[in-house]
C-alpha cells in the first residue's frame, strides 16, 4: 500500500469515527447537562430511544426536519419531566426511576417504530444531511507536494461533515460556555455540588433542576435521532443499540466537562468501529479478537473499564457533583 | 440595595420601628412543637443574644427569619412592615442574611464564586465587578478574602469570613449568626467580634447564637431566651448575669463548676509513642504523636477541626492501621489488632462524629438493639439475648435521664443530647479501662452537657482512664488534668490544664506557638 493511500485511509477512519460519535457526543451533552443539577438520569438509553422513535416518525410523516427534531426534543424531553417530577417532586430514588425510563422509553419507541420500520429517511432530509465540505475548492493545490496531501488529508478526516456534526460541535462549546461564564451556568453548577448553599443564596433549586434535566433529556432525544434519521436512515428495533449506557460512563470519563466530552465520544466512536476496519486486513481476520462477536464487545469492555478506572483515580480532585444523587429537601431536619 | 441609608444616624434609627419584630410564631414538625407563640424583636444597630438549650427552638425560629421554614402560624414585622416570606430568597431581598452554623458554601469553587452567587444580573458573569466589591468589604470591615481562593483550601475562620461577606454582599443589614464561634479559635473569636462590633455602628442589627455565656455577655446588648419552643423572656446584657440566664434557660439553678476529682495513682494505661499515620494519599495525618495516659486522669485533646484527632482515636480503637509507632495499653502493643480484640482488652471508644449518627448508632434501630450492638461480641452465641439488652437499655435510660418514650423508640428520632447520653452510656455500661471520647458535648446544652462531665468524673474516680477529645476550650480547661494540643498532626505541646490559658492553646492549635513538658 502506497503512503499517500494508507493516509487516505486513516483520513477516512477519523471521518467515519467522528460521525459515528456524534450520538455519544450529544447524549454526554445532555447527561452532563443534568448531572451538573445533581441529578443522575440513569434514562439515557430510554430517552435518546424516545427521541428517535418520535422524531423519525414525524420525519417520515411530515418531511420536516424542524419538526422532527422538536418531536424528537419533546419525546425525550417528556421522559426527563416525567423523571423529574418523580425525582426532584417525589424524590424517588434516582438509579430506580432512571432503570424504569429506560424500560418505559424502549417500549413506546419499538411500538412507535413498527409503524415506520420499512421506510427511510426523506429524500430532502437526506440531502440535508449529505457531507457538507467546510471550504471552498480545493482541487488548485492538489499538485504542490507534501502541503496538497496534508491538506487533503485534514479535508477528508474533518472538514468534510454533515450538519448534525458540525452542530454537535457547537454545541459542546455552548454548553461549556453556559457552564462556565454565566451566572445560570454558576447557580446550576452550586445547585450540583451543594442545593442548600445554593438555595441559602437565593437560588431556586428545583426550577434549576427541572431545567437541567428537561434541557438534558431533550438534548438526549436529539441524540437519538441522529441514528435512524442520518446514521442508518430507516428504523431498526433498538436502534440505539445501548449507546445510552455508553454516555453515561463517558460522562464520568470526561468529568462532566462538554469540551472533553468531544474526545472522549470521539475515542469511543473510534473504537466501535476500529475492529470493523482491522477485519478488512487480511492477515488479522483469521483472529479471534477480530471477530464480528467479539469486536461489538469493545465500546462495551472500553465502558467497564472506564469506570474501574474512575473509581481507581477516585482520591484525586474533584469527583463530579458533590451532590450527584442526592435529593433535596429545604426543610429536612 | 445599599448596605446602609447613610442619611439616617444611628440614634435616629433606634428610636424608630424596630428592625426585627416576630410575634405568636408556631411551628410544627410532626407531633414536635418546635416554636409555640414565640415572640422576639430586634432593634437597629444592637447585637441581640438569642439564647436556649438544644432543642428549644432557636434555629427554627431563625429558619423562620430567614424563609426556609414557612411558619404555621404568626406574623414577621421588618422595619414596621409585615412581610411573609415564601423561600430564602424573599428574606435575602428584604435584607436578611443568615450566616449558617454549617457553612453553606460550595467547596469546590472560589470565594468569589460563592459570594457573588444567586445575584449577578445579566446573562453573563461579571468578575470584575464582583471582586471589587469583595474587596471593599473586606477593607471596611477587616476581613482579608482573596476572592479567587478555592472555599475548600480555606482555612475555619477563613470560611466565615466569606459567609458574612456573602450576606453583606447581598446587601443585608440584619445578620443572623447560628453559633458562630463553635469552631473557631480564641483569635478567630476575637476577630469575629471586632468585626460584629464594626457592623453594630454602622447601624447593622446582629442576632447572635449561641451556648457560651461568656460571649454573649461580652458582646451582646440584650438576651431573648428560649425553652422547649416557648419564649422566656428578653432582659438587658447589663441588667443580668450568666447564672442567672442559665436559670431562665434551664428553668432551675444549675451548679456551673465542673469539678476536678484529683489524679489517680494506678500507674500507667496507655503509652503512645512516635505514632505516624498516612492517609491513602500519603500524606501525614499524625506525625510522630507521643503522650502517656494514667489511670484515673482525663487527658484532653484540643486542635482545630481535622488536626489528626480523628486519626488518634481510630489509631487506639484499631479502626486505622499506623505506619509506625507503638500504642501500649497495658504494656501491650495494640497496633494491628482487630477492634473487638481491643475492646475486649478494655478500651472503649465513644466518637460523637459531626452528624452524631455516622458513626456508633444505627439510627433507625432502638436503644435496646443499638445496645446488643456492642455487646454480641462479648457474649456470642447465635441467638439475641433480648431480655437482657432491654434490662441495660432501661437501666441506661434511667441513670443518664434520657428523656425517650420508650427503649423501643428510634434512635434517630431522640434529641442529640439523647443520642449523645445513649452512644456514652453503652461505652460506660462495658466498664471500659479507657475510654476514648471524642465530642462528646458537641452541640450539646448546658445541662445535658453537665450530664456528661459528671459522668466522665465518674468514670475516673473509678480509675478509668480518659482521652477527652474535644473543642471548647474553656471546658477543656476545667475538666481535664492535662491538655495535649494537636496542630496539622503533630503535638505542639502537653500543658497543665491548671495553668494554662485559652490564648496558649489557641496559639498552639495553629502551630504559632509550641511549648509544654518534654513529651519522650
Amino acid at each position: 500500500m502506497d503512503p499517500t493511500g494508507f493516509a487516505m485511509m486513516i483520513a477516512l477512519f477519523l471521518a467515519s469515527a467522528i460521525r459515528i460519535s456524534i450520538p455519544l457526543l450529544i447524549g454526554t451533552l445532555g447527561e452532563t447537562l443534568t448531572e451538573r443539577s445533581g441529578h443522575l438520569n440513569l434514562g439515557v438509553e430510554g430517552m435518546m430511544l424516545l427521541g428517535a422513535s418520535t422524531g423519525f416518525f414525524v420525519a417520515v410523516r411530515t418531511q420536516n426536519v424542524l419538526l422532527a427534531m422538536l418531536a424528537a426534543m419533546g419525546g425525550a424531553g417528556a421522559g426527563a419531566l416525567l423523571y423529574a417530577l418523580m425525582t426532584v417532586t417525589f424524590r424517588a430514588n434516582q438509579v430506580v426511576t432512571g432503570l424504569a425510563l429506560t424500560i418505559f422509553g424502549a417500549g413506546v419507541a419499538n411500538t412507535l417504530g413498527k409503524s415506520v420500520t420499512n421506510q427511510s429517511t426523506p429524500r430532502n432530509i437526506q440531502d440535508l444531511f449529505a457531507l457538507q465540505p467546510l471550504h471552498p475548492d480545493l482541487s488548485g493545490v492538489q499538485g504542490i507536494p507534501v502541503v496538497g496531501p496534508v491538506l487533503q488529508f485534514i479535508d477528508t478526516a474533518f472538514l468534510q461533515h454533515n450538519l448534525y456534526v458540525y452542530g454537535a460541535l457547537v454545541g459542546s462549546a455552548l454548553l461549556a460556555f453556559y457552564l462556565y461564564r454565566t451566572h445560570s451556568g454558576l447557580h446550576l453548577r452550586a445547585v450540583g455540588e451543594n442545593p442548600a448553599a445554593a438555595d441559602a443564596s437565593g437560588i431556586r433549586v428545583v426550577a434549576m433542576r427541572y431545567g437541567a434535566i428537561v434541557g438534558g433529556g431533550m438534548l438526549c432525544g436529539l441524540a437519538g435521532l441522529y441514528m435512524p434519521l442520518v446514521h442508518i436512515t430507516t428504523w431498526v428495533e433498538n436502534i440505539t443499540g445501548g449507546r445510552g449506557w455508553i454516555v453515561v460512563a463517558l460522562v464520568i470519563f470526561v468529568r462532566w466537562d462538554p469540551l472533553k466530552a468531544i474526545l472522549g465520544a470521539f475515542l469511543f466512536g473510534a473504537l466501535e468501529i476500529v475492529g470493523f476496519r482491522l477485519q478488512a486486513i487480511p492477515a488479522l481476520s483469521g483472529s479471534i479478537f477480530f471477530s464480528q462477536y467479539v469486536i461489538d464487545m469493545y465500546p462495551y469492555a472500553m465502558t467497564i473499564l472506564v469506570l474501574i478506572l474512575a473509581n481507581v483515580r477516585r482520591k484525586k480532585g474533584w469527583q463530579g457533583p458533590g451532590a450527584l444523587g442526592v435529593p433535596y429537601f429545604r426543610e429536612e431536619r | 440595595m445599599p448596605y446602609l441609608h447613610p442619611e439616617q444616624d444611628t440614634t435616629e434609627r433606634r428610636r424608630i420601628d424596630p428592625a426585627i419584630e416576630m410575634e405568636g410564631i408556631s411551628k410544627t414538625f410532626g407531633s414536635v412543637r418546635a416554636n409555640h407563640d414565640i415572640r422576639f424583636s430586634v432593634r437597629h444597630g444592637e447585637i441581640h443574644a438569642l439564647l436556649g438549650e438544644n432543642g428549644s427552638g432557636k434555629s427554627t425560629l431563625m429558619n423562620i427569619l430567614s424563609g426556609i421554614y414557612m411558619p404555621d402560624q404568626g406574623t414577621i414585622r421588618l422595619r414596621g412592615r409585615e412581610v411573609v416570606f415564601r423561600s430564602p430568597k424573599d428574606s435575602i431581598a428584604l435584607g436578611i442574611g443568615m450566616v449558617h452554623q454549617h457553612f453553606k458554601l460550595v467547596e469546590p469553587m472560589t470565594a468569589c464564586d460563592n459570594i457573588s452567587m444567586g445575584t449577578g444580573e445579566g446573562l453573563l458573569q461579571a468578575r470584575g465587578k464582583a471582586v471589587s466589591r469583595i474587596r471593599e468589604y473586606s477593607d471596611r470591615f477587616g476581613m482579608p478574602i482573596d476572592p479567587d481562593q478555592k472555599v475548600s483550601d480555606m482555612a475555619v475562620g477563613e470560611k466565615q469570613s466569606v459567609e458574612i461577606m456573602k450576606v453583606l454582599y447581598r446587601g443585608a443589614d440584619i445578620l443572623v449568626l447560628d453559633e458562630p464561634t463553635a469552631v473557631l479559635t480564641p483569635q478567630e473569636i476575637e476577630h469575629l467580634f471586632a468585626i460584629l462590633r464594626r457592623m453594630r455602628e454602622e447601624g447593622a442589627s446582629i442576632v447572635f447564637i449561641s451556648h457560651k455565656l461568656n460571649e454573649v455577655m461580652d458582646l451582646c446588648d440584650r438576651v431573648t431566651v428560649l425553652r422547649k419552643g416557648e419564649t422566656v423572656g428578653t432582659v438587658d446584657v447589663r441588667d443580668t448575669t450568666p447564672r442567672h440566664l442559665i436559670e431562665m434557660m434551664v428553668g432551675r439553678t444549675v451548679d456551673l463548676a465542673i469539678e476536678r476529682p484529683p489524679v489517680g495513682d494506678d500507674g500507667i494505661c496507655l503509652d503512645v509513642h512516635g505514632l505516624i499515620v498516612r492517609d491513602v494519599m500519603g500524606v501525614k495525618k499524625l506525625d510522630d504523636v507521643t503522650f502517656r495516659l494514667s489511670h484515673g486522669e482525663i487527658l484532653g485533646v484540643a486542635g482545630l477541626a481535622g488536626s489528626g484527632q480523628k486519626e488518634l482515636c481510630e489509631s487506639i480503637a484499631g479502626l486505622l492501621r499506623p505506619q509506625s509507632g507503638r500504642i501500649l495499653f497495658h504494656d501491650h502493643d495494640i497496633i494491628g489488632r482487630s477492634p473487638r480484640e481491643i475492646i475486649r482488652m478494655g478500651v472503649s471508644m465513644s466518637f460523637i462524629p459531626e452528624d452524631r449518627l455516622g458513626m456508633g448508632l444505627v439510627a433507625s434501630m432502638d436503644i435496646a438493639d443499638n445496645i446488643m450492638l456492642k455487646d454480641y461480641a462479648l457474649y456470642g452465641g447465635f441467638l439475641l439475648d433480648r431480655p437482657s439488652a432491654r434490662r441495660k437499655a432501661q437501666s441506661i435510660v434511667e441513670r443518664l435521664d434520657i428523656s425517650t418514650p420508650g427503649i423501643f423508640h428510634p434512635v434517630r428520632k431522640l434529641s442529640g443530647g439523647n443520642i449523645q447520653k445513649v452512644i456514652l452510656g453503652r461505652e460506660i455500661d462495658l466498664s471500659p479501662k479507657l475510654l476514648v471520647t471524642a465530642y462528646a458535648v458537641r452541640g450539646l446544652d448546658i445541662n445535658s452537657s453537665y450530664t456528661i462531665y459528671h459522668l466522665l468524673n465518674e468514670q475516673k474516680r473509678k480509675g478509668v482512664a480518659i482521652l477527652y477529645v474535644g473543642e471548647d476550650l474553656d471546658v477543656l480547661l476545667e475538666l481535664c488534668d492535662r491538655i495535649l494540643v494537636l496542630c496539622g498532626g503533630r503535638v505542639t505541646g502537653i500543658v497543665d490544664a491548671r495553668t494554662a490559658t485559652k490564648e496558649d492553646l489557641g496559639l498552639m492549635m495553629t502551630g504559632l506557638a509550641a511549648h509544654g513538658e518534654a513529651t519522650a
